[in-house]
């Protein structure tokens, strides 16, 4: 026996001998007769319900056995055919997405190195023009003159 | 020598045969017993059913190691709670797993009683000490619960109990005393 089971004897024991309202009760021999019928109908009523149980008729009970292993494994493939499914079409999406930032990038460079290009032509264009006007010969002034007069 | 080997095979024969008679008259004889203190333990049919059938296997696989020590009911009663308590402590270590219970509450419990000559009123008021004591049962510890049941539903004697329980005397005695205390305060609070 263990010390526990000890103890708890020993626990028993003491509760049993000092359980002063138990006993006091027990003395009395209404509470004693109330106990006595109540234990007799409880075992009445145990006998009644176990030997109704008992000669009942069995019906044998069909439980549908969940096997979840095929279904798991279904389950588990459609999962990776879907993953990998959806991870060449995400990687497809991406790759589109990639070359028309790319395409859209090239064309923005493009415009913009024509942008740069068409101003610095100007800017050529405006220098030579007033390069030119500055460098008239003071010899041809006199005919420049009569152009502007024949103008108006 | 041959003729010798034939006898012996067919009194090895004849006592396996004899064996197996006397467990079929074992069964047929304690079978209700074991069913209605597991029923009584568990208020649950489905799970008395099937604690009795697993009894009466166990008892059947370790028949031949049965040495007669105590009575036959004494040594399937030990099965019966041996098998019990493994089945709760199972039931509280696969708590995760969904676990039914059939268990009938008290009310229902309560409605069983022989179909006597008594009144109304008497039938009534045995119904309602009936719960009182299936309620009192609740509150008892497995250990005294299975004693109280061997006492006063199988009406064993206290050295039966011992032997069933494997405990002492005494503290089948304080287990019983605190059981139909218990009890006894149920009762004491219905009046």
């Amino acid at each position: 026996m263990s010390i526990w089971e000890k103890r708890k004897e020993l626990s028993d024991d003491s509760l049993e001998v000092s359980d002063d309202r138990a006993q006091s009760e027990a003395q009395d021999p209404i509470v004693d007769r109330n106990l006595d019928e109540a234990l007799r109908n409880f075992k009445l009523s145990v006998d009644a319900w176990s030997e109704a149980a008992y000669s009942a008729p069995r019906q044998a009970q069909f439980v549908p056995r969940h096997n979840w292993r095929p279904a798991a494994g279904w389950a588990l493939g459609c999962a990776l055919v879907a993953s990998s499914v959806s991870g060449v079409v995400y990687q497809r999406h991406e790759q589109q997405l990639k070359a028309k930032q790319d395409l859209a990038k090239l064309v923005e460079q493009q415009k913009q190195a024509a942008d740069l290009q068409a101003a610095s032509e100007e800017d050529l264009l405006a220098s030579v023009d007033s390069d030119v006007s500055r460098q008239v010969p003071s010899a041809m002034e006199p005919l420049a003159q009569m152009a502007e007069d024949d103008s108006k | 020598m041959a003729a010798g080997s034939i006898l012996e095979a067919m009194n090895s024969a004849t006592a396996a045969e004899i064996a197996a008679d006397e467990f079929t008259r074992v069964v047929a004889q304690h079978r209700p017993q074991i069913f209605r203190f597991l029923l009584a333990s568990t208020r649950d049919v489905d799970l008395a059913e099937t604690l009795t059938q697993e009894c009466f296997l166990k008892a059947h696989r370790n028949w031949s190691g049965f040495r007669g020590e105590s009575s036959a009911m004494t040594w399937l009663m030990r099965i019966a709670i041996n098998l019990q308590k493994d089945h709760w402590r199972n039931r509280r270590m696969r708590f995760w797993r969904s676990t039914q219970t059939h268990a009938v509450d008290l009310d229902e419990a309560s409605e069983w009683l022989p179909s006597g000559e008594s009144s109304a009123e008497k039938q009534m008021l045995a119904k309602e000490q009936v719960r009182h004591v299936w309620k009192a049962m609740d509150g008892l510890s497995e250990r005294q619960r299975s004693v109280f049941l061997l006492r006063y539903i199988e009406e064993r004697e206290l050295s039966e109990i011992a032997q069933i329980t494997g405990l002492s005397e005494g503290t089948v005695k304080a287990h019983l005393s605190r059981a139909v205390g218990r009890v006894r305060t149920e009762l004491g609070r219905s009046q």
